[in-house]
């Protein structure tokens, strides 16, 4: 068992088995397996991922848009963003 | 041949529901299915509306949520987890208690419960700021993301045809219908326009933009997983700026909303920072403890407003129907919706009680609207 997202413990054969299925858009892969969607929004897993889209596909990597970022880069705590006084 | 424009939960379930009476359905989307409101909704399902039509409609929507599972033989991850509404004033425990009767008239079992009940269902709820609470432990949540995957494999099985990546860019009509996209022209015997916040836009290309939408964009923060069970239930005190919380059915992290909202394209989904401060202000009102999660995650869709924020569904003008304006409760509504309007559109008939007077797409045109419905999530 390989692992693409250690945030919410995908593995590779996962991937490979719906993109088998014909699920071959990113952003739809991304939804049904919860890949960049962890902590780390994906620095690890959308990489691998969109790698082993390319191989199965037979597309170039560059060809592969990127998901959007999403706010915030890093996880960051609530209280964080959450006024003195409004405890 | 019925030609179904957009490829939101809408759309996709209507068009298995097509299939399943035996008709022949393609689908255009303009972008990948689920790219416009459906894949950022925030899943809640509920019968506590403020209205018989949406009530009923609801209620026969949930009975289908709980066997969709097995009927589409995927799992859509349906989950009867309650919603749990707070008051924070007696005038507002009082209108609590004129919904939950009307809610009981039609077989909801929502009761008001106190403020330690409350807690029970929800263990890290400030309970000392609210009266009560209105609970009904048959409302729900499901994933958007397999709810519309499940519809859509089960509509292929079926013979559907979905294409994805394709724009509808005009309608004209000689003996058929022809539906001219970005992949060339499709004939069809009917249309049935479900491109909700778009949907004007479709309207337009047949000179009967008669339904005024508009998109509001709104947004959700989420936080990192938390325990399960903690805030399984949506919750909501509808004073606080109709703020709420549920825990992510999937993965355990809790999804934070908040009315505040801006009228914008439905194209542009681009987050803003004021939301993000706005919504936890409220969040952790309702739960305190939340201060010490994490945020990892915000993200903007669009409610399709109609100006009384119920959808506008059946048929426009001959062979064209319609099935837009979902606002905040779309996908909930979705398996009933779907059911009703392919049974109509086949058999003339439906057993789905859906009000189609109520409904009614022509009711702005002649002036009239309806009760606004109950709004949030
Ligand atoms: C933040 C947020 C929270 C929400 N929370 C909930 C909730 O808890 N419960 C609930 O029930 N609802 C909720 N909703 C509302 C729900 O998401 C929508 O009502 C529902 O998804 C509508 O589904 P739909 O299929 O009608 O529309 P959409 O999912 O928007 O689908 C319409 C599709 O049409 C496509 N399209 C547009 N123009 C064209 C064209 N010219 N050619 C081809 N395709 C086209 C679009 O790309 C889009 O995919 C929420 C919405 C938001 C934004
Ligand atoms: S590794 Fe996939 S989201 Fe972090």
């Amino acid at each position: 068992m390989r692992i693409v997202c250690r945030c919410n413990d995908v593995t590779v054969e996962e991937v490979e088995k719906l993109i088998d299925e014909g699920v071959t858009d990113l952003e739809e892969l991304r939804r049904l397996l919860r890949i960049g969607m962890g902590p780390c929004q994906g620095r690890t897993c959308i990489p691998l991922v969109i790698s082993i889209l390319a191989r199965k596909t037979g597309r170039r990597v560059e060809d592969i848009e990127l998901p959007n970022a999403r706010f915030p880069t890093r996880p960051v705590r609530v209280e964080a963003f959450v006024e003195e006084g409004e405890k | 041949m019925i030609g179904i424009i957009g490829g939101g939960i809408i759309g996709v379930a209507t068009a298995y529901e097509l299939a399943k009476l035996g008709e022949d359905v393609i689908v255009f989307e303009k972008r990948y299915f689920g790219s416009g409101s459906t894949f950022r909704c925030a899943s809640g399902i509920r019968a506590q509306f403020t209205d018989e039509a949406n009530i009923k409609l609801m209620k026969y929507s949930i009975e289908k949520w709980k066997k969709l599972s097995e009927e589409l033989e995927y799992n859509v991850m349906f989950q009867q987890t309650g919603y749990l509404f707070l008051a924070t004033s007696e005038e507002e425990v009082e209108a609590f208690k004129r919904n939950i009767k009307l809610q009981n008239k039609f077989g909801v079992p929502t009761r008001l419960i106190s403020p330690e009940e409350a807690k029970e269902i929800v263990p890290p709820l400030n309970e000392n700021a609210f009266l009560a609470g209105a609970w009904n432990p048959e409302d729900g949540k499901a994933s958007p993301f397999h709810a519309l995957y499940g519809y859509k494999k089960a509509g292929e099985r079926l013979g559907v045809k979905f294409y994805p990546y394709t724009k509808v860019i005009g309608i004209e009509k000689d003996e058929k219908w022809i539906i001219k996209t970005t992949r060339g022209e499709f004939r069809v015997d009917i249309i049935i326009n479900a491109t909700n916040a778009w949907g004007r836009e479709i309207n337009a290309m047949i000179n009967l933009d008669v339904i005024p939408i508009r998109p509001f964009k709104h947004q959700l923060v989420k936080t990192e997983p938390i325990k399960k069970g903690q805030i399984e239930p949506l919750v909501c005190p509808p004073a606080w700026n109709d703020s709420y919380v549920i825990q992510d059915g999937e993965d355990g992290g809790v999804i934070c909303g908040t009315a505040l909202e801006y009228e914008s394209n439905p194209d542009d989904v681009t987050p803003t920072y004021d939301f993000v401060k706005e919504v936890l202000k409220w969040a952790v009102k309702i739960i305190p403890a939340l201060r010490h999660v994490h945020v990892v995650r915000q993200w903007a869709g669009h409610y399709a407003k109609t100006p009384d924020n119920n959808p506008a569904i059946g048929e426009l003008t001959e062979d064209f129907y319609v099935a837009i304006g979902f606002s905040g409760h779309g996908f909930m509504m979705a398996p009933a919706v779907a059911q009703a309007l392919a049974e109509r559109i086949v058999k003339g008939r439906t057993k789905v009680p859906l009000d189609w007077e109520w409904f009614d797409p022509w009711r702005f045109e002649r002036g009239e609207l309806r009760t606004s419905a109950f709004q949030i999530g």
